[in-house]
């Protein structure tokens, strides 16, 4: 089957398994069978890998994105990505290699760009990037797939395909964190430093930026443009709560990622939400509640 | 004594503002040179020229013998991201890093050393503590343990003795002192007081350099540099670097 069929992206045709799967199970919660039963469609095989892929990258990029602050270089690259996805829908091809290629672009231009304008610049990227979208989804002629689901991601439309396109993606960026971890960490500490000790500084950090790049790529599709930034800063954060320890937030990230991708998911399913909201919400919340609880046991502490 | 650094007619500044012009400075083995001047003189960036992460505009720096990666870095106390989770022992670690070695994990001697030069200073009951959580004269001391653990030839401080009180400021003068006999040592510093009894030579900097020898500092050259009185008087006993009137 040729990549981006309409079939293939169009949401009712994966409403229809589930609805028709609702039919004959009767009761919804049916303990572990129900987890089997549901595990045996492929859409939500695929879903269910996509975002414990997605997860895994969030979890070795994210620390370094929240560390070396560079959350608003993050956001404007996933939405230069909405440029490459209506480009590639107008021409007909995946719109996941649309965005790829805006994306990776995006980067060589971010990582190029002087400190002192790069702000100004990514501001501008990220409009741009989306009026191009805009533009072309706008000529793309007769069927015009649903924007909310560029905007918002719907893992439940995961293909076989995107689950193997997700993998090698997810080989692309941890690779290199697990050869270059000692050089990624001496830029995102001591830049000045790196520099003395005659590090390639420029190139590690371009470096992390594409990485940053393909990780954005994978998430779009599990979240979507809008709510990358939350799959990447969210499960950092929580981390952040429970450690100081570089490569343990690094592992807890992963680990609450995963956590929160499989429990969103379930949200969605049951109550028939939008998947990447749903899976936004579980984290803010879940965020809110550990960082409440942190609070309340530190005052106990002080006041007892 | 002989030339270990050598600076000629260096001139550099960023866009097209020049921060330092024609600056010489020669600096010797087992010097103790107090680099001096007011914010935006071009002291800090006098050490960055040293070391190689900015090239001049013009003119030359030569350093003699192989001192690839044994240039010792202490950059200023506040410069390292704060927002980064590292142990003390971490970030000593990162000392070591060098461009042949980054792709390799640490050996066990980068450790035995990290561990060897955090008891030196003093440290190593806290060397599993994060960096952030530590005083500032802890901080100052891990910056110096990172900049020692690749054994250089010559320690780069720039502002030292900002933000940390004043017992560890003694102590940190000790310690300078003590690792004076072996190498050279070079303080950046808008404040030379607390250096008045240790350094050996003095240079103030302010987009021109001025080279002194001990002793021989000037008020009305300082005044120049400055462009205002300024006083230089030590606590407690009376030694001034002010030559005698």
């Amino acid at each position: 089957m040729p990549c981006g069929t309409v079939r293939s992206w169009h949401p009712s045709y994966y409403f229809e398994k589930t609805l028709t799967y609702r039919n004959y199970s009767g009761s919804r919660f049916r303990g572990s069978r129900f987890m089997e039963n549901i595990l045996s469609y492929e859409f939500m095989q695929n879903a269910v890998l996509t975002g414990i892929m997605a997860s895994v990258i969030c979890g070795f990029i994210g620390p370094f994105i929240v560390t070396k602050r560079m959350v608003f270089i993050s956001g404007g690259l996933s939405h230069t990505a909405f440029g490459g996805l209506g480009i590639a829908y107008w021409l007909g091809v995946k719109p996941l290699y649309g965005a790829t290629a805006f994306v990776l672009l995006a980067a060589g231009i971010i990582g190029n760009l002087e400190e002192k304008i790069s702000d100004l610049f990514i501001g501008i990227l990220w409009a741009v990037g989306v009026a191009v979208g805009i533009i072309f989804i706008h000529m793309t002629p007769g069927y015009t797939p649903d924007l909310m689901t560029f905007l918002f991601g719907n893992i439940l439309m995961a293909s076989r395909t995107d689950v193997i396109i997700t993998l090698i993606l997810l080989f692309l960026v941890t690779l290199p964190i697990f050869i270059f971890y000692k050089g990624f960490v001496s830029v995102a500490l001591d830049e000045e430093y790196a520099r003395a000790r005659q590090l390639p500084v420029k190139a590690l950090n371009m470096g992390l930026i594409v990485l940053v790049a393909l990780s954005i790529v994978t998430l779009i599709q599990v979240v979507g443009i809008i709510l990358v930034i939350a799959l990447l800063t969210i499960p950092v954060a929580i981390a952040g709560e429970m450690s100081m320890n570089f490569k343990r937030i690094m592992l807890l990230s992963i680990v609450f990622g995963i956590v929160i991708c499989l429990s969103g998911l379930s949200l969605s399913y049951f109550l028939e939400l939008p998947s990447g909201a749903s899976i936004i919400l579980i984290g803010g919340m879940l965020l809110t509640l550990i960082k409440g609880a942190k609070k309340l046991s530190s005052h106990r502490k002080t006041t007892v | 004594m002989e030339h270990f650094i050598e600076i000629t007619d260096v001139s550099f500044g960023y866009e097209d503002i020049p921060v330092i012009e024609n600056v010489s400075l020669d600096i010797f083995e087992r010097d103790f040179l107090l680099l001096i001047g007011p914010n935006g003189g071009g002291k800090t960036t006098l050490l960055k020229l040293i070391l190689g992460i900015i090239k001049p505009w013009s003119g030359s720096i030569r350093i003699l013998g192989d001192v690839t990666g044994r240039l010792g870095y202490v950059p200023q106390f506040a410069s390292f991201n704060r927002n980064f989770p590292i142990s003390a022992l971490e970030m000593v670690l990162t000392g070591c890093i060098s461009p042949q070695n980054f792709l390799k994990r640490y050996t066990k001697d980068d450790m035995e050393k990290a561990e060897m030069i955090l008891e030196k200073v003093n440290l190593h009951d806290k060397r599993h503590e994060n960096v952030k959580d530590l005083s500032g004269g802890q901080i100052q001391k891990v910056l110096i343990a990172r900049a020692l653990i690749s054994e250089p030839v010559v320690l780069l401080l720039d502002e030292p003795t900002a933000s940390i009180d004043i017992t560890s400021k003694t102590s940190l003068l000790d310690f300078l002192n003590k690792l004076n006999e072996k190498m050279t040592i070079v303080v950046v510093t808008h404040d030379p007081t607390p250096f008045t009894l240790t350094y050996r030579h003095i240079a103030c900097l302010n987009k021109n350099l001025y080279f002194h020898e001990k002793g021989e500092l000037d008020a009305h050259i300082l005044e120049y540099v400055y462009g205002c009185p300024v006083e230089l008087l030590g606590h407690g006993i009376p030694h001034t670097i002010l030559k005698k009137h």
